[in-house]
């Protein structure tokens, strides 16, 4: 049977976990260990760190934190942020990471995602995909799809395009989302982490068109990501973004809500998870 | 904890070692520190010696079945596999580790497995995203030590696009795009297409299990080894 996934992400800077809104403010959420061991005993499937730091010199610091993680935390992991070689993502894997996120080093150098799946396997590599809208769609109300909304007409998505940000959503690279998650499935990407620029850090819930059309055209897991507010933005996540895997990051560290009542909404609504 | 598994006492008592293969493929340092989460000394090793030695033995593997064969059979590795498994010791081979048991996968064509189960590694039905990533729940197929206390259907994490095909050795599958092998099983050789090292409290669950095993097993050696010294010292004594 096919499980949705439900996965917290956690956002590090030297050592600690923070959350920006639009990745600008950055409001302080702990202890990243403390916060993984506590998300895989609440039920989460899966967990994600984004170092969004990554300087050289904070190298050390990630790879302690993964060890430490490796020690607590007996759930699949994810490690992304800076990675740009095969060798980061070595010592990173060594380390107990069970896969490695690249985003800005996989634009300028696409065989990267192949290189590290040859040497390591398809499933560890996830290839993070941050993404904003290219044409406002000419929709009836607001022109900005409600997100309860239901995937209409070929025409309207049609008109839709989002374009790849690079370097923490700062750098615009001409490349167009869906093509791109494509192509670094094509090189071996085994996982897609698509992240909504318009909606992250806003609560208003996925781009369901983004995430839907991305899931369409990649035969690989794909995972939602960006602008989460509510447990019923999950389920839209999944229903109506066909996402694999839906990812939060504010509304569980912040005690909104736990992962329990994350799945059993999910579940209520007819989308398959692992109990918590 | 209070597991009424044979094992289970001698094992918290005295910790039995458990090699795990370092052939320097991924992410090998799960599985150890797993291990020792679950009370055993664990090893994360290279050396044949230690490898004899220990009391039991976890062959991981993540990423390519040909890849994985090959780093295998550089290390030497793979002599140290498969004279575990003749020695009647516990094995466990997790993931490829699991593929790696078979005769060969579609995968990698032409390379062959360790042979220790027969039958050969195939694709996961189309028309399901590939690789399977994600919590499954198992249906168990028999009995086994391996899967003590777990229930009927236990949630485990699974990464692959290949299983094993149905044969003899069959322990438990899971559903996706069709029935999935899940665990295999011969004498005290076990094998789980899913990571019980990545599958929260119940693999932990599935990893102490496989440490009782491997102290029960030490102990039946152990008496084995008595007997045949005590058989021994009477054959001398009868022939002085």
């Amino acid at each position: 049977m096919k499980t949705t996934r439900v996965i917290p992400c956690l956002d590090v800077d030297s050592g600690r976990v923070v959350k920006g809104v639009n990745f600008v403010e950055l409001r302080d959420a702990g202890d990243p260990v403390e916060l993984a061991a506590r998300y895989d005993a609440e039920g989460a499937d899966e967990l994600i760190f984004l170092d969004i730091t990554a300087s050289s010199d904070r190298r050390e610091t990630t790879i302690e934190m993964v060890r430490r993680t490796a020690e607590e935390v007996f759930i699949p992991f994810t490690v992304g942020g800076g990675v740009r070689t095969v060798e980061d993502a070595r010592r990173l894997l060594r380390a107990g990471a069970d896969k490695v996120g690249i985003n800005t080093a996989a634009v300028d150098r696409p065989e990267l995602i192949s290189e590290i799946a040859d040497e390591f396997g398809v499933q560890c590599v996830v290839v993070a995909i941050d993404a904003r809208r290219r044409v406002v769609a000419t929709q009836s109300g607001s022109g900005d799809e409600a997100p309860s909304q239901e995937i209409s007409g070929s025409a309207q998505t049609g008109s839709l395009s989002w374009e790849v940000f690079t370097h923490g959503g700062r750098t615009a690279v001409g490349l167009d989302a869906v093509e791109w998650a494509a192509r670094a499935v094509e090189l071996g990407a085994g996982e897609i982490l698509l992240t909504s620029m318009d909606r992250d850090g806003t609560k208003e819930g996925f781009d369901l068109q983004l995430t839907a059309a991305v899931s369409a055209a990649c035969s690989v897991p794909v995972i939602a990501s960006g602008g989460v507010g509510t447990l019923d933005h999950l389920v839209q996540g999944a229903l109506v973004g066909k996402a694999d895997a839906v990812l939060a990051a504010s509304i569980f560290h912040f005690g909104e809500f736990t992962i329990a009542q994350a799945k059993q909404a999910l579940a209520q609504a007819g989308v398959a998870v692992r109990p918590a | 904890m209070g597991s009424g598994s044979p094992g289970a006492a001698d094992a918290e008592a005295n910790p039995p070692t458990i090699a795990v293969l370092d052939y320097g493929i991924g992410n090998l340092r799960s599985a150890e520190k797993a291990l020792e989460h679950v009370g055993a000394v664990a090893v994360l090793t290279a050396d044949p010696d230690e490898i004899a030695q220990a009391d039991a033995v976890v062959l991981p593997g993540v990423g390519a079945f040909g890849r994985c064969r090959e780093a295998l059979a550089q290390t030497g590795l793979d002599e140290a596999a498969l004279n575990a498994v003749a020695s009647g010791r516990p094995f466990l081979g997790i993931c490829v580790g699991m593929q790696l048991l078979y005769d060969s996968s579609e995968e990698s064509p032409g390379i062959a497995g360790l042979g220790v189960f027969a039958g050969t590694v195939r694709r996961l039905q189309p028309g399901v995203k590939q690789p399977q990533m994600q919590w499954n729940q198992l249906s168990l197929m028999n009995d086994s030590p391996l899967f003590e206390g777990l229930g009927e259907n236990p949630w485990m994490y699974f990464v692959h696009s290949f299983a094993a095909e149905p044969s003899q050795y069959l322990l438990a599958t899971c559903e996706y795009g069709g029935s999935v092998v899940a665990a295999a099983q011969s004498e005290l050789v076990f094998a789980t297409q899913f990571h019980p090292e990545k599958s929260g409290q119940a693999g932990l669950a599935v990893l102490r299990n496989f440490v009782n095993i491997a102290a029960s097993s030490r102990e039946v050696r152990a008496q084995r080894a008595a007997q045949q010294a005590q058989l021994a010292q009477q054959a001398q004594r009868r022939a002085v």
